[in-house]
């Protein structure tokens, strides 16, 4: 479980973590939502004690970070930016830190196989690609076998099979009672992978929710309707809170009343429906419209929108 | 969406971040990059090649008649270089770290900081010392027979022979250690050599520039020409365990400032 209360960080006269509270379960993966620059990487290194807060506290299954004799039996991090020496070889980056915990030999051989990089183990990780880069920092982060999973942009970099690989991984973990928390700008990837979501915007806490709770939330009621008699359902529906948007060519989009209702209507006047669809918000949309007025700068928001989508 | 269980084995607790595990730890950086072996084979070489290189030429120059003043400083020609190679190797044990980020990895492993920065200060001088001692006694013996049949050499029961081979090896130990802690203070390669290279190479020819009476009165005092008392037989301002000393001083003042910020600053 990692609990932040009042979280405040500031760079200069930058602040780049702003009251935050938030807490993390175990059991589920928590996903930590935000735009780039949002401060989700300044919190997980809060978390971690390599920077220290300006205000607030965080700790990690009640213990702050530094407190532990031996943090890497408690947590296990992958940071975003990398933290591996590029010219030791990957065995040699695990054994090193194996060592400071006295975590046996073999402990670095499994590993290795079970990210799969037992063919380069002994190369370079300078040489290594992104992908075999954040598979080694995973390793490096189950090292110590720790009880909470803290991943910033864990599948950044990854091809189709290593996203897969890894979103099974997080899961494995959780279903093992770990808390895991992990990062990502990309929302589809969190509505593949996590529970539970915790929404930051310029450091501040936006949103915390399950998934469902939060699509729930933020989504609209909003129904697809198409008919040959669209311009008399104009009328007929735009009344009160309901309003209706022709998209041209017979299709409506009717806000404001639900499917069921908006088919009994038509039948008692008579109408004819070809099309009567609920639309399903998604995650996308729903963290666009609650962060719209988070983005950082307005000439950043179309480079952070296309990272979104 | 079906999810293929990934097992993750478990793994018995091992207890605490020691010394000693911190120690071994530093030691597996240490030894698996290749600019250590690059850096200390550079100063390796340097001390047993120019032992044989410069007394060999040193001889085939000498007139009839005229003497060597200084032997020893002749066989040990090689350490004038290989403190530029430990020293340089210094800065990168931990710069090194900075640069590729592998420092957050470290700090993570050991949130107290400071005993990493121990080991480091440990693991990297006992390595230096281990190096250079032997290197320092190989390049006197080389020396000593390229000299002897010219009837130059020093004796090795000579007056202060023996405190010069081990001072060699002490000194470039030092040296060494005062590289990391500039790199520790710096964090940043080309700055921590910067620094390293202006105070030891820069400062000394730059004391020239000031008034004779200043210049003695500094000059003897600075961190190279202090330390490298240890090494000489000749007299000086100070004597070779005093200069060694303040040359010892001047790098725990740079541990002290390193360990300092390392507890305050970010990570």
């Amino acid at each position: 479980m990692i609990e932040a209360r009042n979280l405040t960080k500031r760079y200069g006269d930058k602040t780049a973590v702003s009251d935050l509270s938030f807490t993390v379960e175990p059991g589920v993966v928590t996903g930590f939502l935000g735009p780039n620059g949002s401060g989700k990487s300044t919190t997980m290194r809060l978390i971690l004690g390599l920077d220290a807060p300006d205000a607030g506290t965080v700790t990690v299954n009640g213990k702050r970070y530094a407190e532990y004799p031996a943090p890497l039996h408690e947590v296990g991090a992958l940071l975003e930016a990398r933290s591996i020496h590029t010219g030791r070889s990957a065995y040699n980056h695990l054994r090193a830190l194996a060592q400071t915990h006295g975590i046996p030999r073999h402990r670095v051989d499994e590993l290795i196989e079970i990210v799969g990089l037992e063919s380069v183990a002994r190369k370079r990780a300078g040489q290594f690609s992104l992908g075999m880069g954040q598979r080694l920092g995973i390793a490096a982060a189950l090292i110590g076998d720790p009880d909470v999973v803290i991943l910033d942009e864990p599948v950044n970099g990854l091809d189709p099979d290593g996203i897969r690989w890894m979103r099974d991984l997080m899961k494995s973990l959780a279903a093992m009672g770990r808390t895991v928390f992990l990062s990502s700008h990309l929302m589809t990837e969190m509505s593949m992978t996590a529970d539970h979501l915790i929404v930051i915007g310029r450091g501040r806490l936006i949103a915390d929710a399950s998934v469902d709770d939060f699509l729930r939330r933020h989504s609209k009621n909003v129904v697809r309707v198409r008919s040959p008699q669209a311009d008399q359902l104009v009328s007929e529906f735009s009344q009160g809170s309901v309003s209706v948007t022709s998209l041209g060519r017979g299709v409506l989009e009717v806000h404001g009343l639900p499917a069921q209702q908006i088919g009994e209507l038509a039948a008692a006047k008579g109408y004819i429906l070809h099309e009567l669809t609920p639309q399903q918000v998604t995650l996308e949309e729903a963290f666009m419209d609650i962060t719209q007025g988070e983005l950082e700068y307005s000439g950043r928001a179309s480079q952070d929108l296309a990272g979104v989508a | 969406m079906t999810v293929s269980a990934i097992s993750v084995p478990r793994l018995p607790h091992t207890g605490r971040v020691t010394l000693p595990r911190l120690l071994a730890s530093e030691w597996t950086k240490l030894r698996s990059v290749r600019s250590t072996v690059w850096s200390l084979l550079v100063a390796v070489v340097f001390i047993v090649g120019l032992s044989v290189l410069v007394p060999e030429v040193r001889m085939h120059h000498l007139r009839p008649g005229e003497h060597v003043d200084n032997p020893l400083e002749l066989t040990l020609a090689g350490v004038q270089i290989a403190q530029l190679a430990v020293g340089v190797l210094g800065v990168l044990v931990i710069t090194g770290e900075y640069a590729t980020g592998m420092i957050r990895a470290s700090m993570a492993a050991a949130p107290r900081r400071l005993p990493v920065l121990w080991a480091k200060l440990i693991v990297y001088g006992a390595t230096v010392l281990t190096l250079m001692v032997p290197s320092a006694f190989i390049a006197f013996f080389i020396g000593h027979a390229i000299l002897q049949p010219h009837h130059e050499a020093v004796a090795f029961g000579a007056h202060g022979v023996v405190r010069a081979l081990v001072g060699a090896g002490l000194y470039l130990t030092v040296v060494g250690l005062f590289g990391l802690s500039l790199g520790a203070i710096v964090r940043n390669t080309a700055g921590g050599i910067a620094a390293f290279a202006a105070i030891m190479f820069v400062l000394p020819p730059l004391m020239n520039v000031l008034p004779v009476s200043w210049n003695n009165a500094i000059s003897p005092y600075l961190p190279l020409q202090a330390g490298e008392r240890v090494l000489q037989l000749q007299g000086g301002t100070l004597s070779p365990w005093q200069g060694f000393a303040l040359l010892g001083g001047y790098t725990l003042a740079a541990v002290v400032v390193a360990a300092v910020l390392l507890r305050r600053r970010d990570v």
